[in-house]
């Protein structure tokens, strides 16, 4: 007889233990589903067939339609330009930082500052950055008259600014919290307390000694979120309409305007750029990739140099790169700063630093007209979290009951949905929506956003789940529990704080969706996020801060939640207080 | 069957890959002590597992266990009325002390009164009369222990394991909390298996010793 758990099943096993051991199977299909079904979609009218707009046959016409269009060349470079120039600057700053820092106080304040920032939704955070850095923002407010003579907002192109700078500078402040997030988790695991002592004892100084012995361990387990970061970075939509240049705008920002032109035409020009920005981010990621294994041969060489590091340069890099974490925590920090002035701002004329005066006018006259909004982001982030949190749980307890073991592939699978990037997909996706008669319904958004929150609530989940201790389980089980109540009396509130931390997650990622809820929605469903972007083109700060502020509330309330719940509710049980 | 009481293990071997661990084919009768020894990674654990039924599916087990003539084999742990103590207690950190003897006591003993009756009883025998309340990180070692005991107890096993049980506890605690335990499952009878690398938990169980290698 083989292995006792595998064939000790209960004999008065449930039809819900038969569905349990299919869960994981589920998850996958669930997440992977709609993005290969979306890429089909996206593939056939790039191609030239949708039957509904008279497409029947295979073309390339769209693909030529789309290299004839002038602004091609600059948006390509754009989008790879961003992407690259983001997500390198967030990984070194997320390097420099946990190199020059890790395990002192400075790096306990800098996580915590960090951390929060993570929620706050990515359309948020750049419109605080626009609040701060346009040329009648706080910064130019802050030096003028006095340091600029600026007595007017000067004619500069900061915002929007043709080669993308500010785009790069928005998406870096919220990369670095996710990334640094990530490298902590993994950190850890890879224990580098011991490594690092090992290290400074030879002679190496700190952050020469981390680099070299930490970071290669570090790097392997951060591998997969640097290149959900990139792609990220190069197909993002929402920032890229706020922070974004206009003429000619990044590759996945110009498909959306073809997706929404009102000619129908343009559809298939839309699914060749859709399928171009796959191609693209797939270059990207190869691109990445021949930089990884160049940096390690030339990281080998200097490791085999046995150079020990000035301590004059340590220093320097220690600062700077204090400094430039500093710098993107604050720029968020502040932005949202700017949103609350602006929000309760009267009249405020440039170079005021202050308004005249504050007033509730701006929310007692929009305020009303938030209602419908955070009602349809609450129901959808809601309904999304709670699919995925029953999802995971499912899946994680099969792995528990059923001795299945996570392939190393899976972890891949998961992070399919963050690396294919969504214009690629969703437009397929709404097109067979369309198809299936289950388009612009909230039903279709939820389904969308769980394609998206699954893999966040997952990989936020699985962790502590699996760290629980599996005696845990025996002396329960020993003292006559089943597994459903091992589960509900034992597990589950012993892992409270973990699986309140992942639906806050699973739910911030929901209330920050914009393309998913804009395509699938077909227009109709409106939440604070796509109510906020369509603001942006407006440029009234005292609106865009109402629902900027109501966004980020929404997506923040819950983390709050999931800190003090556990808190309140384990108030007597000193054991408790680190779980 | 006067003859099949108590822990019986017939021709049981386990083994990893081409690798035998453990064989074992003997009996512990009620009341009556086998202690294991062995280093560490001889597979003390393992056997344990065995027993408990949360044997990992890399290992190869053959043979029967039975416990008072029920084949065990069958069974999913919760059914196997078989009672476990680490080295460390595993009081489930988020429950009172009183509702964690309360999480170990059958539920054929209905009413809320009747539970607490039994909970508080529990806790009187070992010292420990008013503790319900309690968080359980608040408690000492010995006091842990003792609860530890008692809700096992209170699951009403028919054979009692023990996982390097009192190797966490100081000297004089140690002699004290192992002479209640060993006297506990004499004076009802239970076959008791504990693995150990101290031989003076051996001498104290005053029982047949099995070394592994």
């Amino acid at each position: 007889m083989r292995a006792a758990r595998a064939t000790t099943a209960p004999p008065r096993a449930t039809r819900r233990a038969r569905f349990l051991p299919w869960a994981p199977l589920l998850t996958l299909a669930v997440m992977l589903g709609p993005v290969l079904a979306g890429l089909a979609g996206t593939l056939a009218p790039a191609l030239g067939y949708m039957p509904a707009l008279g497409g029947t046959g295979l073309s390339l016409a769209a693909f030529d339609a789309l290299f004839a269009w002038p602004g091609l060349p600059r948006a390509v470079a754009l989008s790879l330009g961003v992407g690259f120039a983001a997500t390198a600057l967030s990984l070194v700053i997320v390097t420099l930082i946990c190199a020059g820092w890790a395990g002192t106080r400075a790096f306990g304040v800098i996580e915590r500052l960090l951390s929060p920032l993570l929620s706050v939704p990515h359309a948020a955070a750049a419109f605080g950055l626009a609040f701060l850095i346009a040329p009648s923002g706080w910064i130019t407010r802050a030096l003028s008259p006095w340091a600029t003579g600026w007595g007017r907002p000067p004619d500069l192109l900061i915002l929007q600014d043709p080669a993308g700078l500010s785009l790069i500078f928005g998406l870096v402040t919220k990369e670095v919290p996710f990334l640094l997030l990530m490298t902590l988790a993994a950190l850890t695991q890879v224990r580098p307390g011991q490594s690092l002592r090992v290290a400074q004892a030879l002679g190496y100084a700190r952050v020469t000694g981390w680099l070299k012995v930490i970071f290669p361990l570090v790097y392997r387990q951060i591998r997969l979120p640097v290149y959900a970061v990139l792609a990220f970075s190069m197909s993002v939509v929402d920032v890229a309409i706020i922070l974004g240049p206009n003429t000619p705008p990044t590759l996945a920002v110009q498909v959306v305007r073809w997706m929404n032109d009102p000619d129908l035409a343009f559809r298939f020009q839309a699914a060749a750029g859709a399928v171009l920005q796959l191609g693209l981010v797939l270059l990207g990621l190869g691109l990445w990739r021949i930089m990884e294994v160049t940096v390690a041969a030339l990281g080998r060489v200097w490791i085999a140099s046995g150079a020990r590091g000035r301590r004059g340069a340590e220093q320097a890099v220690r600062l700077g790169a204090l400094v430039l974490g500093g710098l993107a925590a604050l720029a968020v920090i502040a932005g949202l700063a700017g949103q609350v002035v602006w929000s309760f701002a009267g009249l405020w004329q440039f170079p005021d630093f202050w308004p005249d005066a504050f007033t509730l006018r701006n929310w007692q006259r929009h305020g009303p007209r938030l209602a419908g909004p955070v009602m349809e982001t609450l129901l959808i982030a809601g309904a999304a979290t709670f699919l995925a949190l029953l999802l995971t749980l499912a899946s994680l307890e099969a792995e528990h009951r059923h001795g299945l073991r996570p392939a190393t592939r899976a972890l891949w699978l998961l992070y399919l949905p963050l690396i294919v990037p969504q214009v690629a997909f969703l437009m397929g996706f709404q097109t067979l929506s369309i198809a299936t008669g289950v388009d612009g319904g909230r039903a279709a958004v939820v389904l969308a956003h769980l394609v998206f929150v699954l893999p966040y609530v997952f990989l936020s989940l699985s962790d502590p789940w699996r760290a629980w201790d599996r005696r845990q389980d025996t002396i329960a089980r020993a003292l006559g529990a089943g597994p459903d109540r091992v589960l509900w009396v034992v597990r589950m509130p012993m892992l409270l704080r973990p699986l309140l931390i992942a639906a806050a997650v699973g739910f911030a990622v929901s209330v920050g969706q914009y393309l998913p809820t804009l395509l699938v929605g077909a227009g109709r469903v409106a939440t604070l996020t796509t109510e906020a972007v369509a603001l942006a083109s407006g440029g009234d700060r005292r609106v865009i801060g109402v629902y900027a502020l109501a966004q980020t509330a929404a997506a923040f309330a819950p983390f709050t939640l999931a800190v003090l719940l556990p808190r309140l509710a384990w108030r007597n049980r000193k054991g408790m207080r680190d779980g | 069957m006067a003859d099949a009481r108590g822990l019986r293990f017939e021709k049981v071997t386990i083994s990893l890959g081409a690798v035998r661990l453990i064989e074992l084919d003997c009996t512990i009768g009620p009341g009556e002590v086998l202690t294991v020894m062995g280093p560490s990674g001889s597979g003390k654990s393992t056997l344990l597992a065995a027993i408990t039924g949360t044997l990992d599916p890399v290992f190869d087990m053959a043979g029967r266990i039975r416990l008072d003539g029920r084949d065990l084999m069958s069974l999913p742990t919760e059914a196997r009325q078989i009672g476990i103590l680490f080295q460390d207690e595993y009081l489930f950190p988020h429950l009172s002390v009183g509702a964690n003897l309360a999480f170990g006591l059958k539920p054929v003993v209905r009413g809320r009164a009747a539970r607490r009756a039994r909970v508080e009883a529990a806790l009187a025998e070992v010292g420990l009369a008013g503790f319900a309340g309690r968080d359980p990180a608040t408690l000492s070692g010995g006091q842990r222990a003792r609860v530890a005991l008692q809700r096992m107890l209170l699951s009403e096993p028919r054979a009692l394991l023990l996982d390097e049980a009192f190797s966490k506890l100081d000297t004089g605690l140690r002699a004290q909390v192992r002479e209640l335990v060993f006297d506990t499952a004499r004076r009802r009878a239970l076959p008791v298996l504990q693995v150990t690398h101290d031989h003076s938990d051996a001498e104290a169980a005053a029982g047949e010793v099995v070394t592994l290698a």
